[in-house]
């Protein structure tokens, strides 16, 4: 157990960015538009996050900032897939290339300099469970939000009326505009909140994981993140079960290293993508078979009204 | 008035470029030197050390003009980025990584007049040269310190990639480390990236909870320093000081000092004395460097490091001097025998006291 627990609270400590962000691109696929713009997001998170944090001392502010700098920049990705009708995928790899320059650009001047950013917070009782304290209750704030986050769009998603309409619009826009509600609308709004959550990811990175700014930090969980919503079959439940397990299989190989266990690191690094590239290979047979696969039917498809019909 | 000082700068144009044969002298003023870096000046590592050089050469020579491209892959775009450089009128061009090597050897045969210098290659040409710096020394002398503040015996080791620049590090650190305590053991964590904080930080957390108290680096954030400030255990740097990342914990740090390269080998192009060279430079140039050690640390500690720098920059003796021992414990460098040169760089195995594997 000495060995596995650090592992399983690692596990959560490095899989919570990557959750975050996926938590995010589950609600932009769910309402039918993909971005694939997240490593850019997450390093315009970390970026911003860490630059109003290191000038106001508070990191609540880094991460409000992070926020609405993830929404601002994902209305640009909403305004081009949503009204134009342009390329998605096009769309959001200018996000990211966007994100990745802007942020290196303007966050020279940070580079070298640090925070106290956010700092580990055990819940009291909590905290004292066997296993399950050290794992999930001795971190810090932000990972006891992501627990939060989960729940909350599990219900909305699933057992409320505007989650209905969030999974409608991704299956079929033309339906929810004859119920009367806007698809451009419903459109855009999923698709600034998921992009604020997975700046909002890139900045646990600079203010919690590690408190400092480099170029590049979030070193391509953005697009692991991609990978995990099609892992968790556009879950946030299974979204969590994926997070993790990236994160724990990264921090098992470097343990199993300092352990001195002679076990091949570089297969144990491996092993996410195999497990990306299994589910990926369960969904089309499944979809082959005709077994109804919970994906949004319009993912990726511009709609237009004067299309339709 | 606007035509005179067009007119003027055609003379000096002309004199500028008639004044440039690689051997002949050039004033500063007209002197442009281009700058290729791997990875982004902001990464605060490899090319934020040689962009500081940078900066400090232009310091030196006021008047020099120099630019860089960040970022360039290891390929045949380099070509592209050297050629633009000589365009626009680059006399002297550096290029900092050693993937450039055959672009650079390429693009060299084409431009005669143009001195090249490629940072850690071995290919060299009438007109290019290569530089790099013995940062084994500044690491054996960081294992001394290291060795001594180590209570459990464990130091960690968080490594970037398996390649004989890192292995020959840890190999110095180590024996540094086991000259000022014996018992000690290296325990070495591959990371698999050169700049990953996250990683950087959780290699870091795994070393400490498998015993090791004091931490040494090879990679590029300030990662593990800020971990091991968090944690309370000792931790020596890399790249620049690092004691920003931890003001209780920073030991020291092996350091780069690129620009005393760059200053010197801009000196030389300027007084047309610059030949092709292979300059692999340590202590004794200063090329690499120790921070300033903690006043944690003994002063036996310290008064060791500074007698064994004495005798790395006398020349008397050098790190990789026998007898070493490799992990099984058989002896691979005799008593009385010096790696040379050409073995150090392409080392691939692990002295005794080191714990850990190198992937194959």
């Amino acid at each position: 157990m000495d060995f596995f627990v650090p592992i399983l609270a690692a596990a959560v400590r490095s899989g919570t960015p990557i959750l975050y962000a996926s938590l995010g691109e589950i609600l932009t696929e769910r309402s039918g538009v993909q971005n694939l713009g997240l490593e850019g997001l997450m390093l315009m998170g970390a970026f911003s996050g860490f630059t109003v944090t290191y000038s106001t001392g508070n990191p609540w502010f880094g991460v409000v900032t992070a926020f609405i700098v993830g929404i601002a920049i994902s209305l640009v990705h909403a305004f081009l897939s949503v009204s134009v009708g342009a390329n998605q995928i096009v769309s959001g790899l200018a996000v990211t290339m966007f994100g990745t320059g802007a942020s290196s650009l303007l966050g020279r001047k940070m580079i070298g300099l640090t925070i106290p950013g956010f700092s580990k917070v055990p819940i009291p009782f909590l905290s004292r469970i066997p296993v399950f304290g050290p794992v999930f209750f001795e971190h810090d704030p932000l990972v006891y939000i992501s627990y939060g986050l989960v729940f909350f769009l599990v219900w909305f998603i699933f057992y409320t009326r505007p989650g209905l309409n969030l999974r409608a619009v991704g299956e079929s826009p033309v339906v929810v505009d004859a119920m009367g509600l806007s698809a451009v609308k419903l459109r855009y709004f999923y698709t600034m909140i998921g992009g604020g959550l997975a700046s909002v990811g890139g900045a646990y990175m600079s203010l919690a994981y590690t408190k400092m700014w480099g170029e590049g930090m979030t070193a391509g969980r953005g697009w692991i993140a991609i990978a995990i919503v099609i892992f968790a079959v556009w879950h946030p439940a299974r979204a969590v079960l994926g997070a993790y397990l990236f994160g724990g299989v990264g921090a098992m190989q470097l343990r199993i290293q300092a352990a001195g266990t002679s076990f091949p690191a570089p297969v144990l690094m491996m092993m996410p993508y195999i497990f990306t590239i299994l589910v990926l290979l369960v969904i089309s047979i499944k979809k082959g078979r005709g077994i109804l696969i919970d994906s949004p039917g319009s993912l990726g498809i511009p709609y237009s009204r004067e299309e339709r019909g | 008035m606007k035509k005179f000082i067009l007119a003027l700068l055609c003379v000096a144009l002309f004199f500028g470029v008639s004044a440039a044969g690689a051997l002949e002298p050039v004033a500063p003023k007209d002197l442009k030197v281009g700058f290729v870096y791997v990875g982004p000046v902001g990464d605060g590592g490899w090319t934020f050390m040689h962009e500081k050089g940078r900066l400090e050469m232009e310091k030196a020579f006021p008047g020099l003009e120099s630019f860089f491209v960040e970022s360039v892959p290891e390929g045949p775009d380099s070509v592209r980025v050297m050629e633009t450089f000589i365009r626009n009128g680059a006399r002297l061009v550096f290029a900092t990584s050693f993937g450039y090597m055959d672009f650079v050897q390429e693009v060299a045969s084409k431009n005669p007049d143009v001195v090249f210098m490629h940072c850690s290659g071995y290919k060299s040409a009438e007109n290019v040269g290569n530089y790099f710096g013995r940062m084994y020394q500044a690491r054996y002398l960081s294992g001394l310190v290291a060795g001594k503040m180590t209570k459990n015996n464990v130091i960690g080791f968080v490594a970037a990639n398996p390649i004989p620049e890192v292995i020959r590090g840890i190999n110095a650190f180590t024996l540094g480390a086991r000259r000022s305590n014996p018992d000690v053991k290296v325990k070495v964590v591959w990371i698999f990236s050169w700049f990953d904080p996250a990683k950087e930080k959780e290699a870091t957390l795994a070393l400490i909870d498998a015993g090791a108290d004091v931490i040494g680096m090879h990679a590029d954030s300030g990662a593990a320093p800020q971990t091991a400030e968090e944690a309370g255990v000792y931790v020596v740097g890399y790249n620049n000081d690092m004691s920003n990342y931890a003001p209780t914990r920073h030991l020291t740090a092996p350091i780069w000092n690129w620009g005393m390269v760059y200053e010197t080998i801009v000196g030389q192009v300027v007084d047309g004395s610059w030949k092709s060279s292979d300059i692999w430079w340590g202590l004794k140039e200063g090329l690499v460097e120790l921070a300033p050690i903690s006043s944690k640390v003994p002063a036996e500690t310290v008064a060791l490091v500074e007698s064994e720098r004495t005798r790395i920059v006398d020349g008397s003796w050098d790190v990789f001097s026998g007898p070493i021992k490799n992990q099984k414990g058989e002896v691979v460098v005799k008593e009385g025998e010096k790696m040379t040169d050409g073995d150090m760089l392409g080392m691939n195995w692990f002295v005794e006291g080191v714990e850990g594997e190198i992937p194959q």
